[in-house]
C-alpha cells in the first residue's frame, strides 16, 4: 500500500490494479449472462462466497465501527479517539461494499428497494436488510464531520455533533442486532447444515466473533495506514485492544467449546473428515493460535507480534464465516461448491476497491488528524502526504 | 373457504407411469420431459428406487407452517387457506434464502434467466380454489396420489394402515415433520430410503428463529437504555472529575491568598 499515490507505478497499486479490473470483468460477465452462466451456484448450493465472504466477512470486519465509538462516546475512553475516524471510515467503506457484493449476488437487484416497503418481520433478512441500511446512515453520519471540515461547513458538523450520542447508541444497538442476525440467518437450517456449526447460540458466536474481528482489523488498518502515510502507529492503543481480543477469543472459545459439548458434536472434532480438519483450522489457527500469542505482553507490545496475530485473529473470523456458510453445508461428493474465477473476481476486486476508496478518503479528508498525538496533527492530511512522498 | 386441502401419496401404489408429471407439466405450461430432480422446469418428478421395485414421487410439501414464508423478507411467499403455498414474481428481490431456509429443498432458481425466478409446485392453486383436484391427482390411475382435505386424508392414510397391517411403516410422512405438511406419504420402507429427510424438528422450522426475533424490541429498549446509562454515569464522572479539579485549584488558591495575607501582616 506504500506510496499508492505517489506518481511511479508500484507493486501493490498494480495488484489492486489488476485485482479492480478483474472486478470489473467479472461484473460485467455477470450482468450480462446472467448468475447461472457466471457462477457455480446452483438449486442444491444458492449461496456462495458473495455471501459467504462479501457479506458475512464484510460486515464483521467493520464491527470495529462501532465498538471504537462505543468507547469513545460511550465509555468516554476519550485517549482511543486518534484510532475513531480511520476505524469509522473502514467501517463505512465496508458496508458500503457490502452492499455492492449484494447487488451481484441478488438475482433482481433492481428490486432491492421492496425490503423498504413490503414488510415481513418474521424474516431474519428482514431485520438484517433494515439493520444494515440504517446503520450504513449512521456511518456516513459518523463520519460526515470529516467531510463538513473539508468543506469547511462548521453549521452542519454542529448539527452532526450534537446528536453524536444518541447516533452512537444507535449504532451500538443496531449493529449488535444485526451482527448476531447474520448469525440467526442460519438458524432454520438445522438439517442441512453439519453439526460442528449449525448451534441454536449462532447468533451469539457471530457476535461475540465480530468484536474480535472488528478488533482485529482496527489494528491492521493502522498498520497498513502506518505504511501508506508514513505514520507513527498508535502502539499503546493497539495494545490495549489486542488485551480486549484476547479476552473475546477466549470467551468465544469457552461458548464454541461448550456448545459442542451441550449438543453433543464433540465427537466430529477429530473424526478426520474434510468438515473436520476446517474446523480444526478455524480453531486453531484463527482462535488457541492468536490467544496464545497475545497472552504475551512481549507479543502484544511488539509491532510484528501485534500485526501478525491480528492477521490470525481475521483469518480465524474469514475461516469462520465461510465454514457456517459454505462449508457446513457440502457434503462429498454430492453437494460441493467451488467458486467461479467470476466470483473470485468480484469478491477480490470488492476488497482492492476497499482499500484504494480507503487511501483516496484518507488524503481528501483529515482522517488521522481528529485529536492524534501522531505526527499529523494540526497539518492537513495533503501537505502530510507531500512531506512523506518527498521523504 | 373450505378446510385446507392437501396430497396423500401413497408409495406402495405407485407404477411409477408418470402420468402425474405429464399432467403437471402440461397443467403448468412447462416442457414435457424426463427428469429425475426438480428443476425451474419440473415442479414435480417421479424417482425411481431399488431398481425400479419402488417409485417416490418428489415436489413441494407446503407446509403447514412454511418456512419459505418466514424467510423471505419481502414477504414474497403466502400459505393460503386452501393449502398451496405460492410464490410473488413481482415481490420477490432474488436473495435465495427462501432456497437456503427450505428444509426440502424444494425452491428451484432459473439460473439461466437474467430476470431469475423460484419455481416450485403450486398445488394447482386456481383448480383448488374452483373446487377441483390438482393435475396429478387427477391423472394418476392407481389413486397413489389422492387430493382432499387434509383431515380426511390423514383418516384415510391411518385406515390403510390399520387395514393392511405390516404392508406399510406405522407413520404418516408429514403428520408432523416440520410442524406438518399439506403432502403427506405413505410408505413400505423407511422414509429415509425414499430420500426424505428425517431429521427435521417437529416443531415449525420458522419457531427457531422466530424465538431471536421476538425479542428485538425488548433488547433494542433495554440496551438503549443501558447505553445512555453507561454514558451518563461515565460523563458525570468526568464532570465530576473536573469540578473537583478545579475546587482543588480554588483551595489552593484561597490556601495561598491566606498565607500570603499572613505573611504581609
Amino acid at each position: 500500500m506504500k506510496d499508492l499515490f505517489a506518481k511511479k507505478i508500484t507493486f501493490w497499486k498494480l495488484v489492486a490494479g489488476v485485482l479492480i479490473l478483474g472486478g470489473i470483468v467479472s461484473a460485467v460477465e455477470r450482468y450480462s449472462l446472467g448468475l447461472g452462466a457466471t457462477t457455480h451456484l446452483a438449486d442444491t448450493f444458492p449461496w456462495g462466497i458473495w455471501i459467504g465472504i462479501d457479506i458475512l466477512v464484510g460486515v464483521g470486519l467493520a464491527a470495529g465501527g462501532f465498538t471504537i465509538a462505543g468507547t469513545v462516546y460511550i465509555l468516554n475512553l476519550e485517549r482511543f479517539r486518534p484510532i475513531l475516524r480511520p476505524t469509522i471510515l473502514t467501517a463505512f467503506l465496508g458496508y458500503v461494499l457490502v452492499i455492492c457484493g449484494l447487488m451481484a449476488d441478488l438475482g433482481r437487484p433492481w428490486a432491492i428497494w421492496h425490503a423498504m416497503v413490503m414488510w415481513n418481520p418474521h424474516s431474519v433478512m428482514f431485520e438484517v436488510a433494515w439493520c444494515v441500511m440504517l446503520y450504513t446512515t449512521v456511518l456516513a453520519l459518523e463520519f460526515s464531520p470529516a467531510v463538513f471540515e473539508r468543506f469547511k461547513l462548521e453549521r452542519a458538523k454542529n448539527v452532526v455533533k450534537t446528536i453524536t450520542i444518541p447516533l452512537v447508541i444507535l449504532g451500538v444497538v443496531l449493529s449488535t442486532l444485526h451482527q448476531s442476525s447474520l448469525g440467526s440467518l442460519f438458524l432454520i437450517i438445522p438439517s442441512r447444515m453439519h453439526p460442528l456449526w449449525y448451534s441454536n447460540v449462532l447468533p451469539f458466536l457471530f457476535i461475540i466473533s465480530c468484536v474480535a474481528a472488528g478488533l482485529g482489523m482496527t489494528i491492521f488498518e493502522s498498520f497498513l495506514s502506518a505504511r501508506a502515510f508514513g505514520r507513527a502507529v498508535e502502539l499503546p492503543l493497539l495494545s490495549d485492544l489486542a488485551r480486549v481480543i484476547v479476552v473475546v477469543l477466549a470467551l468465544f472459545f469457552t461458548v464454541r467449546i461448550q456448545d459442542l459439548i451441550n449438543r453433543d458434536a464433540l465427537k466430529y472434532v477429530f473424526e478426520g473428515s474434510y468438515q473436520s480438519n476446517l474446523f480444526l483450522l478455524e480453531i486453531v489457527m484463527g482462535v488457541v493460535a492468536p490467544f496464545c500469542l497475545l497472552l504475551f505482553r512481549r507479543v502484544r507490545t511488539s509491532k510484528t507480534g501485534l500485526f501478525y496475530s491480528s492477521v490470525l485473529v481475521l483469518a480465524g473470523f474469514v475461516a469462520h464465516r465461510v465454514n457456517t456458510a459454505i462449508t457446513s453445508m457440502e457434503h462429498w461428493p454430492s453437494r460441493v461448491y467451488i467458486p467461479s474465477w467470476q466470483e473470485i473476481g468480484i469478491t477480490l476486486g470488492l476488497a482492492a476497491t476497499g482499500f484504494v476508496a480507503f487511501s483516496f478518503m484518507a488524503r481528501y479528508f483529515n482522517v488521522f488528524g481528529e485529536g492524534a498525538h501522531g505526527n499529523v496533527e494540526g497539518s492537513s492530511p495533503k501537505i502530510t502526504l507531500r512531506a512523506v512522498a518527498s521523504k | 373457504m373450505g378446510k385446507s386441502k392437501g396430497l396423500l401419496i401413497d408409495v406402495t401404489r405407485c407404477i411409477g407411469c408418470r402420468s402425474c408429471a405429464v399432467a403437471c407439466a402440461e397443467a403448468n405450461h412447462l416442457p414435457q420431459e424426463e427428469a429425475s430432480e426438480l428443476s425451474a422446469t419440473h415442479y414435480t418428478v417421479v424417482k425411481s428406487l431399488n431398481n425400479d421395485q419402488l417409485f417416490v414421487r418428489r415436489m413441494c410439501m407446503h407446509c403447514n407452517k412454511p418456512t419459505c414464508v418466514s424467510a423471505c423478507l419481502v414477504g414474497a411467499f403466502t400459505k393460503t387457506d386452501e393449502g398451496p403455498v405460492l410464490y410473488d414474481e413481482s415481490k420477490c428481490i432474488g436473495c435465495r434464502y427462501c432456497m437456503q431456509a427450505c428444509p426440502f429443498e424444494v425452491p428451484r432458481y432459473e439460473w439461466g434467466s437474467l430476470t431469475p425466478r423460484i419455481q416450485k409446485c403450486r398445488m394447482c392453486y386456481e383448480r383448488v380454489v374452483r373446487g377441483e383436484q390438482t393435475a396429478c391427482a387427477a391423472a394418476c390411475p392407481t389413486g397413489a396420489t389422492l387430493f382432499g382435505d387434509r383431515e380426511s386424508l390423514i383418516e384415510e392414510g391411518q385406515k390403510r394402515i390399520r387395514e393392511n397391517p405390516g404392508q406399510y411403516i406405522n407413520d404418516i410422512y408429514g403428520l408432523t415433520e416440520a410442524g406438518g405438511t399439506s403432502v403427506m406419504y405413505l410408505s413400505n420402507v423407511p422414509f429415509e430410503a425414499l430420500g426424505l429427510p428425517i431429521n427435521l424438528p417437529k416443531e415449525p422450522i420458522p419457531d427457531l428463529s422466530w424465538r431471536v426475533l421476538s425479542q428485538i424490541p425488548k433488547y433494542t429498549v433495554a440496551a438503549s437504555v443501558l447505553l445512555f446509562g453507561i454514558r451518563w454515569i461515565t460523563a458525570r464522572r468526568d464532570d465530576v472529575a473536573k469540578f473537583e479539579a478545579a475546587e482543588r485549584r480554588k483551595n489552593e488558591e484561597l490556601k495561598q491568598a491566606a498565607y500570603a495575607e499572613r505573611q504581609r501582616r
